[in-house]
């Protein structure tokens, strides 16, 4: 019997709730993010002093609700971080297989392209990218999946590099298994347990990055309610109104955290070697 | 003798400075058995590769005066036609049947994958074939066990999967790369007897690769040494046994564990190690460990005739010690 693994549970609820925040946002969200409340501005939550009941986690400066804010923020991140995530997967997963099983002069323009990307301080590249083709949904998307796709490129690679000497490849081609049928039947699937790793750790990378580039002004429209967003309107009033930055903050370091703990899981969980 | 289904004449295999097979030449026509037999890193494996066009082009260069599968020349043949071979015309068995069947697969799904692409069947044929094949090959339920996985198989039962694999192309050529090594010796006679049942019927071509000089006794017609990456003895396998001409394969009987020897005699083995193949033979490549060595040794010595159908590459063939 294998101990409950309390940390990956942990995890699962964390995204879980997140999850479920975000595609119920229309209606659990006490008031519209874009709402205007011009009479309660910078309304501390409710349990401070001054504190109003119908703004649980109080309002911002021009008086929208934080708390709505939050949960329909919650959309962004988590969309924009597994789209990111699963694009980078698709472009990384499939470059990595071809340097690994290939070689030679494939493998090196694809491991000079890794490196490149991976010197190249990715915030920079971001917002070069975004400020040239401007912002959206869709070009967000496409940036963070190149920050994403280095990871699972060199993972795979990696394993197909092992998994390609294995007997069975040679067996597949003995009985006349075409090249791309061996990459895709037998070679591919033999990789999937670290995929599905680095696509969990993948998430959490873009949905930290997606908040920073919200951050710093670029990608999503802001007029979009999103956690990045909203981190850079609270920064001016982090002395006097705490509560516009904080709870985001808070939204983005929970579900990062619960996705990197059922990540972590996952690598044990998928790992025969550490099978109890 | 019909045209031979594998005909190879000089096979030179190289892996950048390796030479590893240095003129190979051998011939197998349908219902015939030959053993290759040498010791690790003698090119038995790459002379066995080179016949399915398998070696990695960029890895390995790989030459013959003549290499050719029921007919078609496999060094110009192009990707189709090697596809169409492998599997078709020539079934291979590795030693290693957990390593050689993919693990995420069961057992059915990878015969009917070789039925589907060489017999052209549908799915559900293709499905039926491989339970008719299990069948074959004396896997017990055969419906049940083809929806199971590799490691669901005990390591007989699982080279019986393989073999599976290997015919369901209908092969005329099975090439049996140490397929008993990697079992226990009550199963490697079944596995044994399963091989040459099959190739008796189906009148194969069959090579058997190994370092077993013992097991061919009972599996070959004809027996071929390799050392060094060339051949230095091949004779029919009764003949061989009885009158060994090269020293090096009087070396290889010698080290066959016998139960009749006295107790407490110790293990034989051929002192030294075999030549490396980066370097160039210089004479006979056995000589630095051939106890009947002399002057001539240092000249290479060519195949010599023995007997009918029989040859030693030893020039103590013409001058005995």
């Amino acid at each position: 019997m294998r101990p409950v693994p309390w940390l990956g549970v942990l995890g699962s609820l964390l995204i879980a709730v997140a999850v479920a925040v975000a595609v119920t946002a229309p209606w659990i969200a006490p008031a519209k993010p874009t709402q205007l409340d011009l009479r309660a501005r910078l309304a501390p939550p409710a349990w401070v002093d001054g504190g109003k009941s119908n703004h649980l986690l109080g309002t911002d400066n021009v008086g929208r609700d934080v708390l709505s804010r939050v949960i329909w923020g919650s959309r962004i991140s988590l969309t924009v971080g597994t789209a990111a995530a699963l694009l980078g997967m698709l472009l990384g997963s499939t470059l990595g297989l071809l340097a690994g099983y290939f070689r030679g002069g494939v493998d090196a323009v694809i491991s000079w392209l890794i490196n490149v990307q991976l010197a190249f301080p990715f915030t920079l590249l971001a917002i070069f990218l975004l400020g040239t083709v401007g912002g959206g949904f869709a070009a967000v998307v496409v940036v963070l999946a190149l920050a994403t796709w280095v990871n699972y490129a060199r993972i795979v690679r990696g394993q197909v590099l092992a998994i390609r000497e294995r007997d069975y490849v040679l067996a597949a081609r003995a009985v006349g298994v075409p090249t791309g049928r061996t990459l895709l039947r037998y070679i591919l699937p033999n990789t999937a347990a670290p995929i599905v790793v680095v696509a969990s750790f993948s998430t959490a990378q873009a949905i930290l990055t997606q908040a920073a580039l919200s951050f710093l002004g670029v990608g999503i429209d802001p007029s979009v309610p999103s956690w990045g967003a909203m981190l850079d309107e609270g920064r001016n009033y982090l002395q006097s109104a705490w509560w516009i930055a904080v709870f985001p903050g808070l939204a983005i370091a929970l579900t990062v955290l619960g996705v990197n703990l059922l990540g972590d899981w996952l690598r044990d969980w998928l790992d025969p070697k550490s099978a109890a | 003798m019909s045209a031979p289904l594998l005909a190879m004449t000089n096979l030179q295999v190289r892996f950048g400075a390796l030479h590893a097979v240095r003129g190979v030449s051998l011939a197998v026509g349908a219902g015939e058995s030959l053993g290759i037999v040498g010791e690790s890193g003698s090119g038995k494996s790459a002379t066995m590769l080179s016949v399915m066009g398998l070696h990695d082009r960029r890895a390995a260069w790989v030459g013959a005066d003549q290499l050719s599968v029921g007919g078609m020349d496999v060094l110009s043949a192009g990707e189709d036609q090697l596809r169409a071979l492998r599997g078709g015309q020539v079934g291979m068995v590795f030693q290693d049947p957990l390593s050689a069947l993919n693990p995420l697969f069961t057992a059915g799904f990878q015969i009917a994958e070789v039925l589907r692409r060489h017999r052209d069947l549908d799915r559900r044929q293709a499905r039926e074939g491989a339970v008719a094949l299990l069948a074959q090959v004396g896997v017990p339920d055969p419906k049940r066990r083809a929806g199971q996985y590799p490691h669901q198989f005990s390591g007989g039962m699982r080279q019986r999967v393989m073999i599976a694999t290997a015919l369901a192309g209908e092969p005329k050529l099975l090439i049996a790369d140490e397929p008993t090594t990697a079992l226990d010796v009550t199963v490697q006679a079944e596995i044994v007897r399963l091989i040459q049942d099959i190739q008796e019927r189906s009148r194969l071509g069959l090579v058997w690769v190994t370092h077993d000089l013992a097991l061919l006794a009972r599996i070959a017609d004809r027996v071929m040494v390799l050392y060094a990456g060339q051949v230095v003895e091949q004779a029919p396998a009764a003949e061989l046994y009885a009158r060994p001409r090269h020293p090096y394969t009087v070396g290889l009987l010698s080290t066959v564990a016998r139960l009749d020897q006295p107790r407490g005699q110790r293990a034989r083995a051929i002192p030294g190690q075999p030549p490396r193949l980066d370097l160039p033979i210089v004479g006979c490549a056995f000589a630095p460990r051939c106890p009947l060595r002399f002057e001539r040794c240092l000249e290479a010595p060519p195949l010599i005739e023995t007997g009918p159908d029989a040859a030693a590459a030893c020039w103590r063939v013409e001058t005995p010690a």
